[in-house]
């Protein structure tokens, strides 16, 4: 992983967000030097290593499948910033 | 004296005697926060007509009846705001819920009163990240308060709360705890629901409590814990009464002391004061040994992989469609997607979605996050050889004193170094608490110092026990801010 330089306007794109050049060139690098930082993994032998994603052993945790009272539509609309006729209202996405 | 000045403990013996209302409190409380909250600038909000109808009604035969409870901005108290300290939320949002947290402190009796500032998205150690500026250090203005649970701890420090709720991912509870003097517990993963906590890391984050004192944390923890249906991550067991292990000695406790955390670069007067604590707890019967984490020196890095990792995708969820800021300048979707985010999100915030981003694109998956949830079973399996030995672990809270604002101006990396002793606990999942061990002199101005307790899973009670038992051999927690 070491020496990676950081493709900035593909991740900004992955990530969905608009940056201005100056924090294109900013981040570039504050994020270069991190990840050269975070090289220090590769110090370490961790092929036999099993992965942590968590750290208390709970595993294929369900709940029983009853219908219960949720949100309402009017509720779930209610922080909506732009709204219309009972949903979220998007930019077009399909011409005429 | 003030009753915003008191702690839990001693407004419920007040209230139950009925020498004071819940309504008294609130008016003293209400007052101060007037006086102080526009220079200190802790709370970001403060619901005083819901709090004062709450009050009035209050029924003090619960266990927190009419204790006013303050929130941090990224809990969900139903009908408040819940700005995370970020732009992207601070136009017009309203909870939509009550957090699991916040419904059990309701019927235990407490009132949601205020909400405090963070670091936005509760990522950064000073405020500093805040869309709506730093909260000061009670102790010196001039200096940060910690983060990211800054406004928490500012609160509790300078008696314009009685006590607070923080989030604790890399150490967002116990640093601004020691930062500011008071008492921050992280509890073991998985023993608070996160329902209703906007989410950062969801595999470090945790909610607890930032108090006056180590009996205050134990109350408080009695009513935050227990499994959540809500909560995939929340554990099925047993919750004792922590207020129970207040009180015991500790004669006999094994206290162990990591070599790897006593090093060069803890400024010297934290050392000083955590070699005396160590003294003082070896004077009240504890064993103390010498012990080692030989991970270490990788905590940060795995860290720095996995928090933004699991934080890009849980904050693909601000899209300016459901709720929060949207851009009025968007020409088509992804233009939408792109600017909502850009114009809403800061620079710490946008830093941590890129890092996060690349080291889950496709090529370096593994190379990254694969590579750091390994390198986390070693922290891991450090910490559990460790209690083999030891009951509980002993460090700074942070190797530095609060810092001036700006002292991290544009080093993001610099920053992240001073939570080496706080974000190891994360990845372990375990439980953590930082008391005050004393104070260091600069420029004239007395700082605080925390001490770190660390426990194993599950093992709050002897934390307690162990904070407790020192914090009632000192008087640390006695001393208060000057009202600047």
């Amino acid at each position: 992983m070491s020496q990676h330089h950081i493709d900035i306007h593909r991740i900004a794109t992955l990530a969905r967000l608009k940056l201005t050049e100056d924090e294109a060139v900013r981040y570039s690098g504050q994020l270069d030097h991190i990840l050269n930082y975070v090289s220090a993994l590769d110090a370490h032998d961790l092929s036999n290593v099993e992965p942590t994603a968590h750290a208390m052993p709970v595993f294929d945790v369900v709940r029983n499948d009853e219908s219960a009272s949720s949100f309402t539509s009017a509720q779930a609309l209610d922080n909506a910033p732009k709204k219309s006729q009972g949903q979220f209202q998007m930019p077009r996405v399909v011409e005429e | 004296m003030s009753l915003a000045s008191e702690t839990i403990a001693s407004l419920r013996s007040k209230l139950q005697r009925k020498e004071i209302t819940s309504s008294d409190i609130l008016a003293d409380l209400t007052a101060r926060i007037g006086e102080t909250n526009p220079a200190l600038k802790a709370y970001l909000s403060v619901d005083d007509a819901s709090a004062k109808d709450e009050a009035s009604r209050a029924r003090t035969e619960l266990p927190l009846g009419g204790i006013p409870i303050a929130f941090k901005d990224n809990i969900n108290v139903e009908g408040q705001p819940c700005t995370c300290g970020s732009r992207i939320l601070a136009e017009n949002y309203r909870a939509p819920y009550d957090a699991t947290v916040t419904k059990s402190l309701r019927a235990a009796g407490a009132i949601p009163h205020g909400r405090l500032n963070l670091d936005e998205f509760a990522m950064g150690s000073s405020t500093e990240n805040s869309a709506f500026g730093p909260t000061l250090n009670p102790w010196d203005h001039t200096r940060a308060p910690g983060g990211s649970s800054g406004g928490s701890a500012a609160a509790v420090a300078a008696d314009i709360a009685i006590a607070a709720l923080g989030s604790d991912t890399g150490g967002s509870i116990r640093q601004p705890a020691a930062f500011c003097g008071c008492v921050g517990l992280k509890p073991t993963y998985g023993r608070v629901s996160r329902y209703g906590l906007v989410a950062f890391a969801s595999s470090l984050d945790q909610i607890g409590p930032i108090t006056k004192t180590v009996e205050d944390a134990a109350i408080l923890l009695n009513h935050l814990c227990g499994r959540d249906p809500r909560d995939s991550t929340s554990l099925d067991v047993p919750v004792p009464d922590f207020t129970a292990a207040i009180g015991r000695d500790i004669k006999g406790l094994r206290i162990g002391l990591p070599k790897e955390y006593f090093v060069d670069g803890i400024h010297a007067g934290i050392r000083s004061a955590v070699d005396a604590a160590v003294k003082q707890l070896e004077s009240l019967g504890a064993h103390i040994e010498e012990i080692s984490l030989p991970h270490t020196d990788i905590g940060i890095a795995t860290y720095y992989i996995i928090a933004p990792a699991e934080a890009s995708a849980n904050l693909a969820r601000f899209d300016g469609v459901r709720y929060g800021h949207r851009s009025k300048n968007a020409s088509d979707l992804l233009d939408h997607y792109i600017s909502t985010r850009g114009e809403g999100f800061g620079p710490e915030v946008k830093r941590r979605i890129l890092l996060g981003t690349y080291v889950l694109s496709s090529g370096y998956y593994d190379a990254y996050y694969v590579k750091a949830q390994k390198a986390r079973t070693l922290i891991r399996d450090d910490f559990t050889k460790a209690f083999e030995k030891v009951d509980i672990i002993l460090s700074p809270t942070s190797p530095v004193p609060p810092f001036r604002f700006g002292a991290h101006g544009d080093d993001p990396l610099g920053m992240y170094l001073a939570d080496a002793f706080t974000i190891p606990v994360n990845l372990a999942g375990l439980p953590g608490i930082s008391v005050p061990c004393g104070f260091i002199v600069e420029d004239g101005k007395q700082l605080p110092v925390g001490l770190q307790l660390i426990g194993q899973p599950l093992d709050e009670s002897n934390l307690l026990r162990v904070a407790h038992a020192y914090e009632q051999s000192t008087s640390w927690h006695r001393q208060k801010p000057a009202v600047q």
